[in-house]
């Protein structure tokens, strides 16, 4: 028996046979399942109340979350945090390419002590070295001089003027972060094929061009993605300065609950501000990442805001040419 | 315009070019062929210093090739020299090597503006008359990977002679193209040589050897065989060596 169009009475026979989808009765159970368990979530989240010490309040304390969210000191917090993980993230890439370019050098003596750097500071906890920095310096060094080696120096620092605990927290961050990039780094370069050093080289470039010109370009298609998460982890890892008193976010929301005994409610206020500055970076991730891609894929598929465009409005969106009007062929040099 | 004496080289233990005797005069088209290993692309990557050479003496333009000769010591050249000497050397490469990050336009700019510091609109101008020569002028704001094979190595081409070379080196230049897309590349390969570019072409393709090439050298083991004429090559091959393999190629 074929079914007939229009689901009339027989007849027909040799028309288009309607196609009946395959059924899915596991992902209907395991949906249902899912979205009772979205409501009890969400009920415990906003509606439900808890009694402690006697007093009936909501369970999580939105408002109390509320009325901190915006607090003077929390924002001087995020600026902290912020400036840590800026600060991280420029240093440890610099120090990375560095270090990567060193690696890779035939010179035992660059390679080899590169790959100390990478061995002693990716070997310890970056806790550790945020302390040491913080302590261990003006306990080694109290007295720090620039001039000569090994003569009597021009000028002398006290180290503990020099150290604060905001740079003691920025080397330790930066120092460890550039022995995570420089292996990022060292993999983006050694991932772009041997052919585009010869054919760079062939036409006469130096190999200082021919790396910022022809390799890293290239490279960093590799190590945008895993970049793009150490910043999003460095954001969060600034939150270790906690240990030596530096007032960035998680300090700063621990500090008032230290006098107000919120606990809760002000680590909640530090959760939402990290989720918004990681969720900020993600984005900036998808695009940066889209940029490096051109040439590597034949036309780059729409963004997520052309594609809401398109099924919104109805407008074919084109496909983005997969290249801006080559600005990095300017001639400076 | 290249003068090989005695050129050795060994990676290793490996001993790849093992004595190499060659002159190119200006304006000569000398096609090298030779079974895979035989080091002719070896040879062809010393000529533009992209190797070193252990032994031996190679000369472009009656230079040295990576030194420069003071008294009786050789002074090994620093990379800017290098580079200097390299600008002058156009190389095409079996597996194309543009820059894939970079449109088609920008490739043939890339080094006459970055090497030479040309003016970026002067360059320009040139490389649209290079990429019509190769027939790819509505191709300049392409990607290479939206190229064929062929394409992308007239792309190749143009890159290269935008630097206003003296000597063209090309490696295999068609081993890696659909057998369709050979023509193509070799079109672009004779009409360069009709216009007196010196070139020195690694290549498998008999018939153009044959028909472009001035000298035919057939290199095995390291060493020169045998060489002259590519029509006698060709037709009547005076060693062992060169029957057996032209037997198998032809």
């Amino acid at each position: 028996m074929r079914p007939s169009p229009g689901g009339g009475g027989g007849g027909g026979g040799r028309s288009n046979p309607k196609i009946v989808p395959v059924r899915h009765p596991g992902r209907w159970v395991a949906s249902a399942a899912i979205l009772v368990l979205a409501a009890m979530l969400i009920n415990t989240l906003f509606f439900s109340h808890v009694t402690r010490g006697g007093v009936r309040e909501g369970r999580y304390q939105w408002g109390v979350v509320g009325k901190y969210l915006f607090a003077a000191p929390i924002f001087r917090g995020i600026v902290v945090t912020l400036e840590l993980t800026v600060i991280a993230m420029v240093v440890g890439i610099v120090l990375g390419i560095v270090l990567a370019v060193m690696r890779l050098s035939p010179n035992w003596l660059l390679s080899g002590s590169a790959w100390v750097y990478i061995w002693f500071f990716r070997g310890t906890p970056v806790l550790v070295q945020i302390i040491f920095w913080y302590e261990g310096i003006s306990y080694l060094y109290p007295h720090l001089g620039f001039g000569i080696p090994f003569a009597t120096p021009f000028v002398n620092v006290n180290a503990n003027v020099l150290v604060t605990s905001f740079t003691a927290g920025a080397l330790g961050l930066s120092f460890n972060e550039g022995a995570y990039m420089a292996e990022i780094v060292r993999a983006g370069i050694i991932s772009v094929d041997e052919g585009q050093t010869e054919a760079a080289q062939s036409l006469g470039m130096a190999k200082f061009q021919t790396m910022r010109r022809i390799v890293l370009p290239q490279a960093m298609r590799v190590i945008i993605p895993p970049t793009g998460n150490e910043t999003i982890s460095m954001l969060k890892t600034t939150s270790l300065v906690y240990a030596i008193a530096l007032a960035d976010l998680f300090t700063a929301a621990t500090n008032i609950s230290n006098t107000n005994y919120e606990v809760v409610p002000l680590l909640l206020v530090a959760s939402l501000w990290y989720l918004f500055f990681t969720s900020l970076l993600t984005i900036g991730q998808y695009y940066v990442e889209r940029y490096y891609a051109r040439g590597s894929t034949r036309a780059l598929p729409p963004t997520p805001i052309q594609r809401l465009r398109q099924s919104f409005l109805h407008i074919r969106v084109k496909p983005a040419p997969a290249m801006a009007d080559a600005p990095w062929l300017a001639p400076h040099e | 315009m290249v003068r090989a004496t005695q050129v050795h080289k060994s990676f290793g233990r490996l001993e790849v070019l093992r004595g190499i005797d060659l002159v190119v005069n200006p304006g000569e088209v000398l096609c090298l062929i030779g079974p895979s290993g035989s080091g002719k692309s070896t040879f062809l990557r010393c000529i533009n210093h992209l190797e070193k050479i252990d032994g031996g003496e190679l000369s472009v333009d009656g230079e040295l090739v990576g030194y420069r000769r003071s008294g009786d010591r050789l002074f090994e050249l620093k990379d800017r020299e290098v580079c200097g000497k390299r600008a002058e050397i156009g190389m095409v490469f079996q597996r194309f090597n543009l820059f894939p990050h970079m449109s088609v336009l920008d490739n043939v700019m890339s080094a006459p503006v970055w090497v030479k510091k040309e003016s970026v609109a002067a360059t320009r101008a040139r490389a649209h008359q290079l990429l019509e020569r190769v027939g790819l002028a509505d191709k300049e704001k392409s990607y290479p990977n939206q190229l064929s094979g062929g394409q992308q190595q007239r792309v190749a081409i143009a890159r290269a002679l935008a630097m206003q070379p003296k000597l063209m080196l090309f490696d295999e230049p068609t081993s890696a193209l659909d057998p369709e897309l050979v023509g193509e590349v070799l079109d672009v390969i004779r009409a360069l040589a009709l216009e007196g570019m010196t070139m020195i072409v690694v290549t498998h393709e008999m018939g153009f050897a044959r028909e472009v090439g001035d000298t035919l050298v057939f290199m095995d083991g390291g060493v020169v065989v045998e060489s002259g004429d590519p029509r006698a090559v060709l037709n009547a091959p005076q060693h062992e060596r060169t029957k057996s393999f032209l037997s198998k190629v032809l």
